[in-house]
């Protein structure tokens, strides 16, 4: 039984580590009353930037790399919804396109036409000394990658800013009403810019996370709609931070699976496991139906 | 035409006592100026209320107080030394307070959360709520921090908009409209409240429509019309003609109440018992009802009970007002009236066609991008089949600006380029054109100014047709409920029952107890007379 | 630069077969993608699932000409195809519409998500139940000679499928400012409210309506690419047309008119930027930074929002 669990297990964290840098960046910006549905553009963006970057100076400038480009993409997002008062779905949906493409031509530039893969600088986990011997939970939450580490800390630090800052009160203040936090003397889009700027961050880092700690290469396309996803888990989260952590291990799971009903064998076509994330995502969205929690001001979406 | 008027306390020097000056204050936005040089200043441990129409300014020139938004010209002064306030945090931060017409609370968020909005650092909720619990003792506000904004009554919210202003030590208090969302019993309680505010050293503008609040609770009145400040000068030194005169820029000096305003919102100006010997009797009997409930009830969304086994009749010719404070049912009675809300339970009869105004005019009764034309025919766009013959709708939409005195270019423009008084008489003769049995109409009189909502009542109370079209009408200002009813019903906790007209035509009382629920039993009768 | 420039103006008009066997067969899907996706936004649905639509149309269009053979005459055969195709189009936007007017799921995510698994599903389709007789190639067997649509003009590529494109942008023209099956899905776009309250109209129905109206559009250009383009179905069959569509919407301004204008220009676009890849070794994906900059710049170049009814999307499953 441990030999198909703890594989299956340790691939759920493995999976659900982007997912969840991804997603709780989402919900930051979301927090903020600012639906970013171009997280994938911003994904992929940070899979490249990750990738050049290792390249240039090993894995860590790998995640600066990723985080960069993760930041402009969103700064863009931003400079067309904050300032333009364009519509954020629209401007999401080119951001995804643009990150898409961009990404491609870059990639098919720098590395020729025929996109040939290459293997890059990655990072390996480590088992964390003691924790890692203990049954069960060692293998599976103790030897991970640097970056799952840092999401453990991140976690509780992150609920404890929202709860207990007044940034952070100010941020969910915004999400619920832009006027009142207006009037409370809330400066309303500065600290809108700064959740959308960390979500690109949040966003490219799942990518650099996806190419340096999972797949160890790029191809185009690889974000495979998990910025998607992500916004899908922090609807499962209900906008809270440790929910959607919780969410994200769920998806890690979804994900996962494939690799355990392979090995156990059965007949079914693989692309079905390929499509469980995705219908995954629409039977919870469909079943989360009472939203009442959602920030009132994504509701309201008039800017 | 009018004079400004100004008077000084003697021997004193008046810099020593202004808490907050504006002077020469001028806003545009783009085209379109909302202030022109208006001035006020407000002495501390004062009173100070703040008159004008719908659109005189009086919310921009407080706005500009508060730092919400940069005077394009003059100078603010707080406590004699001149500031420059780039946001609200600025004016918060010299001790000045807003509490907006329209709630700048979060209803998802604790009373705690909603006060602690704007600090700065660690946010320890516990330090916030012992201070919050410590200045609503102070103040005689009670308030329960943990509570949720969202559950709490409107009047609660207001406590908590007042105790947020204080908590951040505001010496100088804004209240916008204070008592527009109070029943008359909340409102002179906070009207009380302020001036004790006031006695005990605080400083309070208070903008307002209503003369009466002006002149029970104000130490000075400020008037302003479009834009410019008419009259400035303590309560005592002017008389309530010349306020109204001010107010309307109509006066001829000779003290008599403009036509115009004696159906509006003026307060005690309105003799009601002129009004009432214009109430055209109708006869119950003759007729049949258009428009009966029998045991309708509703329950909404959320589960609470909006409506409790409602029965109505309304006839023909008649002029039903509803009266009740926000929430307790004439929202949702005037919804099921008109068709748009399917009751829970019980019977509604009523023609095929009831015409409706609701409130919100640019969101519920026309789209502001399309045409006239086209809002015209919005209200055939539910059953309309095949093609539209936009001709015929192009003739009868020009017909229709001439007959119902609508002031437009022609059919072609977008509705968004009317005025607000224009556009709700196109609803309203659109919605008359549609159903020439049953009106209902919701607060129609919501962002015009005195003259616009003038002539909607008119209008209402001339309708004409044989027979006559049975109307159900709601405002939440009673007095425009009483210059037009012929028949006056109240909500209360999801009942609904008429209220006899008492023997002075004047006295609100019945009325206004009807609606807080403090009435004996005796007062209340009934509504259905079968 | 001025190389790949040269390329690209060279593959999208630089002959007659560039116009009227690359930009112009490219131009087809988009007609009918573009006009979907525009009928869609006009009545406040945020379909982003054209790509899945399209899909799904593709492989149930191949899957009935496979079906029923080479013996039945193209006159029946075709119709049949496009009615199929447009069917599964549609149902597989009913899902997004079901999903939003009963769960209130925001279309904008569900639509993805279902591309996704069209995505899925086509990858499976020509592995397993439509793979060629040899079970060599991830793709379908070529459909019989009925099913093949024909060209409109001798020894060019362009196909019936255009033709069908122009006519669904020209009726749904007339539609929309003629009818009252059009004003109403404008005024549901405009304001849902204002179409409740005022003109009694029921909205959901309407939004049902057009949501499976814009699916059937994109499922009849993918049963249009496989008639009359590829004749088989692959993996790759569209390079994103259906996201590209919504670029061809929004430069059109959501008008059916002006939607030939913008298919033609993409199509130009992508028949070019092949070329450009081929002759100047530009990738073409360089096309997908295009659209995502032509919307961006429709966006920064309208005040107001693009589309009237975006503040609704999912509008029923809200307080």
């Amino acid at each position: 039984m441990d030999a198909l669990l703890i594989p299956f297990l340790d691939a759920t964290i493995r999976t659900a580590t982007p997912l969840a840098y991804a997603a709780l960046g989402e919900v930051v910006t979301e927090r903020s009353g600012v639906i970013n549905i171009g997280l994938e553009g911003i994904i992929i963006a940070g899979c490249l930037g990750g990738l050049i970057a290792a390249g240039a100076g090993g894995p860590t400038v790998g995640f600066l790399g990723g985080a960069l480009a993760g930041l402009l993409m969103a700064a863009l997002f931003a400079l067309f919804v904050l300032r333009l008062k364009a519509d954020a779905i629209i401007t999401g949906t080119a951001l995804t396109l643009l990150g898409l493409g961009l990404t491609g031509t870059v990639y098919r530039g720098v590395f020729g036409l025929e996109g040939a893969a290459l293997g890059t600088p990655s990072i390996a986990p480590i088992a964390l000394p003691g924790l890692s011997s203990l049954p069960l939970v060692g293998p599976v939450f103790f030897t991970q990658t640097v970056m799952t580490y840092l999401l453990y800390l991140l976690v509780p630090l992150l609920a404890w800013w929202l709860a207990r800052t007044h940034t952070g009160l100010a941020l969910r203040a915004i999400g619920e009403s832009r006027t009142a936090a207006h009037a409370a003397g809330i400066a309303v889009d500065r600290i809108r810019w700064g959740a959308i700027l960390f979500g690109g961050v949040m966003g490219g880092l799942c990518g650099a996370t996806l190419v340096l700690g999972q797949v160890g290469t790029f191809t185009e396309g690889m974000s495979a709609g998990r910025g998607f996803i992500a916004i899908a888990i922090v609807v499962l989260g209900r906008w809270r931070v440790v929910g959607t952590a919780l969410a994200a291990l769920l998806f890690g799971g979804a994900f996962a699976l494939q690799y355990l009903l392979q090995a156990v064998g059965w007949a079914l076509p693989y692309q079905l496991f390929l499509a469980l994330p995705y219908l995954l995502t629409l039977v919870m969205l469909a079943a989360l139906r009472g939203r009442a929690e959602a920030p009132a001001e994504l509701a309201s979406h008039e800017g | 035409m009018t004079r400004s008027v100004s008077t000084e306390p003697v021997g004193v020097d008046p810099r020593d006592q202004e808490a907050l000056a504006l002077e020469g204050i001028t806003v545009r936005f783009g085209s379109v100026t909302a202030l022109e040089g208006a001035h006020c200043t407000i002495r501390r441990g004062t009173v100070h209320a703040i008159l004008g129409e719908n659109g005189a300014g009086k919310s921009t020139l407080m706005r500009a107080a508060f730092g919400w938004l940069t005077p394009d010209a003059g100078t603010i002064r707080v406590h004699g030394a001149p500031v420059r306030f780039q946001s609200s945090a600025d004016a918060i931060a010299q001790g000045i307070g807003m509490v907006h017409q329209h709630f700048m609370l979060i209803p998802a968020m604790t009373v705690t959360e909603n006060i602690a909005l704007g600090g700065q650092g660690r946010f320890d909720a516990s330090t916030t709520a012992a201070r919050i619990a410590e200045v609503a003792r102070k103040t005689g506000l009670p308030v329960d921090p943990t509570a949720r904004v969202r559950d709490l009554a409107i009047s609660a919210q207001q406590r908590v908009e007042i105790i947020k202003a204080l908590v951040r030590e505001a010496q100088i208090l804004i209240l916008d409209e204070p008592t527009a969302v109070l029943t008359p019993d909340q409102a002179t309680e906070l009207l009380r409240w302020v001036r004790s505010f006031a006695d005990a050293g605080g400083t309070v503008a208070l903008i307002t429509h209503k003369l009466r609040e002006a002149f029970t609770v104000a130490d000075y009145i400020t008037v302003l019309r479009q834009g410019r400040t008419v009259v400035s000068a303590a309560r005592l030194a002017l008389s309530e003609s010349h306020v109204i005169e001010a107010l309307t820029g109509t006066g001829t000096g000779t003290g008599v109440t403009p036509a115009s305003v004696e159906a509006s919102t003026v307060g005690p100006t309105i003799r009601i018992a002129d009004l009432a010997t214009e109430r055209r009797m109708v006869d119950h009997i003759a007729d049949a009802p258009v428009l009966r409930l029998d045991g309708v009830s509703y329950v909404d969304a959320r589960g609470v009970t909006r409506l409790r086994a409602v029965d109505l009749a309304i006839h023909p010719g008649e002029i039903l007002g509803v009266i009740g404070v926000e929430g307790s049912g004439p929202r949702e009675l005037l919804r099921i009236l008109a068709g748009r809300l399917a009751p829970t339970s019980g019977r509604v009869t009523r023609p095929d066609a009831v015409g409706f105004v609701p409130e919100d005019r640019l969101h519920d009764a026309v789209i502001p991008t399309f045409s006239l034309t086209e809002n015209l025919a919005l209200a055939e766009g539910g059953h309309a089949r095949g093609w539209m013959d936009w001709s015929r709708w192009w003739g009868v939409t020009r017909d229709l600006l001439a007959t119902a005195d609508v002031r437009a270019v022609g059919p072609d423009i977008p509705m968004a380029t009317l005025s607000g008084g224009n556009q709700q008489r196109f609803v309203m003769a659109r919605e008359r054109r549609r159903a020439t049995a049953a009106l209902i109409v919701e607060n129609p009189t919501r962002g015009l100014d005195l003259n616009a909502s003038a002539r909607i009542l008119a209008d209402l109370r001339t309708f004409g047709g044989n027979p006559r079209p049975a109307v159900v009408f709601h405002s939440t200002d009673l007095d425009e409920v009483l210059s037009v009813a012929t028949r006056v019903v109240v909500c209360f906790d999801g009942h609904v029952a008429e209220v006899q007209s008492p023997l002075d035509p004047n006295d609100r009382t019945p009325y206004t107890r009807a609606m807080t629920g403090s009435d004996g039993a005796g007062d209340v009768i009934s509504a259905e007379r079968r | 630069m001025t190389e790949a420039l040269l390329a690209l103006w060279d593959g999208a008009f630089g002959s007659s077969y560039a116009i009227w066997s690359a930009t112009l067969v490219r131009s087809a899907p988009l007609l009918l993608l573009g006009l979907g996706v525009a009928l869609a936004f006009r009545a406040g649905v945020l379909n982003i699932g054209a790509e899945g639509q399209f899909l799904m149309g593709a492989i149930s269009a191949t899957a009935i000409a496979q079906s029923m053979g080479g013996t039945v005459p193209s006159i029946v055969m075709i119709p049949v195809m496009a009615l199929v195709g447009a069917l599964a189009g549609a149902s597989w936007a009913g899902i997004a519409a079901w999903l939003r007017q009963r769960f209130g799921v925001l279309e904008v995510i569900s639509t993805i998500m279902l591309n996704f698994i069209a995505l899925a599903s086509i990858s499976w389709m020509v592995r397993g139940p439509l793979q060629e007789p040899t079970r060599i190639y991830p793709q379908s067997a070529e459909i019989p000679g009925p099913a093949q649509w024909p060209f409109l003009i001798p020894g060019q590529r362009l196909h019936l499928g255009f033709v069908i494109g122009l006519l669904a942008c020209g009726i749904a023209w007339v539609v929309l400012t003629r009818t009252a099956i059009g004003f109403r899905i404008r005024a549901v776009g405009a304001s849902p409210s204002a179409a409740t309250s005022a003109g009694g109209i029921a909205v959901a129905g309407t939004v049902l309506r057009v949501f499976l109206v814009s699916g059937a559009c994109a499922g009849l250009a993918g049963a249009a690419e496989v008639g009359g383009v590829t004749w088989a179905l692959y993996e790759g069959i569209s390079p994103g047309y259906g996201y590209t569509a919504i670029a061809v919407a929004l430069l059109a301004r959501l008008h059916p008119g002006w939607i030939i204008v913008s298919a033609i220009f993409f199509g130009a676009l992508e028949a070019g930027a092949s070329a450009m890849q081929r002759d100047a070794g530009i990738p073409s994906v360089v096309v997908q930074v295009i659209v995502a900059l032509v919307i961006l710049g429709v966006l920064a170049g309208s005040q107001r929002r693009v589309i009237a009814g975006a503040a609704t999307l999912g509008a029923e499953g809200r307080r």
